[in-house]
């Protein structure tokens, strides 16, 4: 193992979340603001997994208020609180890029099979609802500093 | 004291910071080094340690140089680096220096050649904007006018144009040590490092940190 793996090995989290291109995720990240912290959720498709060592990272996107967000989170960052696999998606491609040209009907995605959640919890099942559950979410401004993607 | 010590690029990585913030950082495996001579006030003129880093086979050096390592216990070096130490009654000849004369937290300042770039242009060497592409443009990446006419009749000494790019010693002030590993002589630096992975470079302390002690 040369040196540089060996100090990439110890930023690696333990507690690997397993998940794959095309399910839809909730990631609890941690945001410190001020002093507080508090845990905010970002659900959406992943539509990319770089690999990497301690630099891998995936994207998740999602549609908000029909503006497409994309976010590029680092796997192994310690903000992360966890990872919940809210439906498996089927998919042949390892990169959905074609989704961001696909809006409303168009750009779902298969479903593929039972659905399972990772993560500290267990949800019996993912429904329909779930998608919207999010959009809601009480803070417009976290949103700032996440990809904006304008309509096209 | 000495705040100083050579060493060899190994290669950038990324680390979480305490905030989980993502930073770039460099591995350097710095040290260990030996004393090879003491440099003295009366003898000459100032006080400095030299240090040897990664050791050579006897056989590939010349006699003048086999018997210079041979006053520090015979091994040979394939780098020496001279480092100005004021306290230099407290070091001996054949002393072992480490990363441990370093904390994490410090800044220093890391010598290295840097990376060759041939002959380089205006806008690669000195950042010139250059030209319009298209649009009928006959201009595009030429230095343009390099002075006036019958006055001053010259060109001024150091006006930027093209040349020889890179392959000359850089140094880079005040890097942050986020991470030191003594058992590996590994020395993790934030940001990047002049040079490509496996060049020698010179770590230093920071002047305005240490005793005014500059190499």
């Amino acid at each position: 193992m040369n040196t540089t793996d060996s100090i990439e090995k110890d930023q690696l989290r333990k507690d690997p979340s397993r998940f794959s291109i095309g399910d839809t995720v909730k990631v609890y990240m941690k945001i410190k603001e001020g002093e507080k912290e508090r845990v905010q959720v970002f659900e959406g498709t992943v539509i990319r997994k770089k690999k990497g060592g301690s630099r891998a990272s995936f994207t998740v996107r999602k549609v908000s208020y029909s503006v497409g967000v994309e976010r590029i989170f680092p796997l192994h960052s310690p903000l992360i609180e966890k990872i919940e696999v809210v439906r498996q998606g089927k998919v042949r491609r390892s990169r959905l890029y074609y989704l961001r040209q696909l809006r409303g009907k168009g750009a779902r995605i298969k479903r593929k099979g039972m659905v399972m959640a990772y993560g500290t919890e267990v949800e019996e099942t993912a429904t329909p609802e779930a998608d919207t559950e999010e959009e809601g979410s009480p803070d417009p401004e976290a949103e700032q500093s996440q990809v904006q993607e304008s309509d096209t | 004291m000495l705040k100083g010590i050579i060493g060899r690029k190994v290669g950038m990585t990324q680390i979480f910071s305490e905030e989980g913030e993502r930073i770039g950082v460099t591995v350097v495996e710095a040290g260990p080094c030996k004393v090879t001579q003491k440099k003295t006030e009366e003898k000459d003129g100032y006080s400095a340690l030299q240090l040897g880093f990664r050791e050579k086979k006897k056989q590939r050096v010349n006699k003048a140089l086999q018997e210079h390592f041979q006053k520090s216990g015979g091994t040979v070096y394939y780098h020496l680096q001279e480092f100005r130490v004021r306290e230099i009654d407290q070091y001996e000849v054949g002393q072992d220096i480490s990363v441990g004369i370093f904390k994490v937290g410090e800044l220093v300042n890391v010598s290295g050649k840097s990376k060759g770039k041939g002959f380089a242009g205006m806008i690669k060497r000195h950042h010139a904007r250059g030209g319009a592409a298209s649009h009928g443009s006959m201009f595009h990446r030429a230095p343009g006018s390099i002075g006036a006419s019958s006055f001053p009749s010259r060109v001024f000494k150091g006006k930027k144009l093209p040349g020889h790019m890179g392959n000359r010693r850089v140094t880079l002030r005040n890097l942050q040590i986020v991470g030191i590993d003594e058992a590996k002589n590994i020395l993790v630096l934030k940001g990047a490092i002049p040079g490509a992975n496996n060049g020698i470079l010179t770590i230093n302390g920071d002047s305005r940190q240490s005793d005014g002690a500059v190499a």
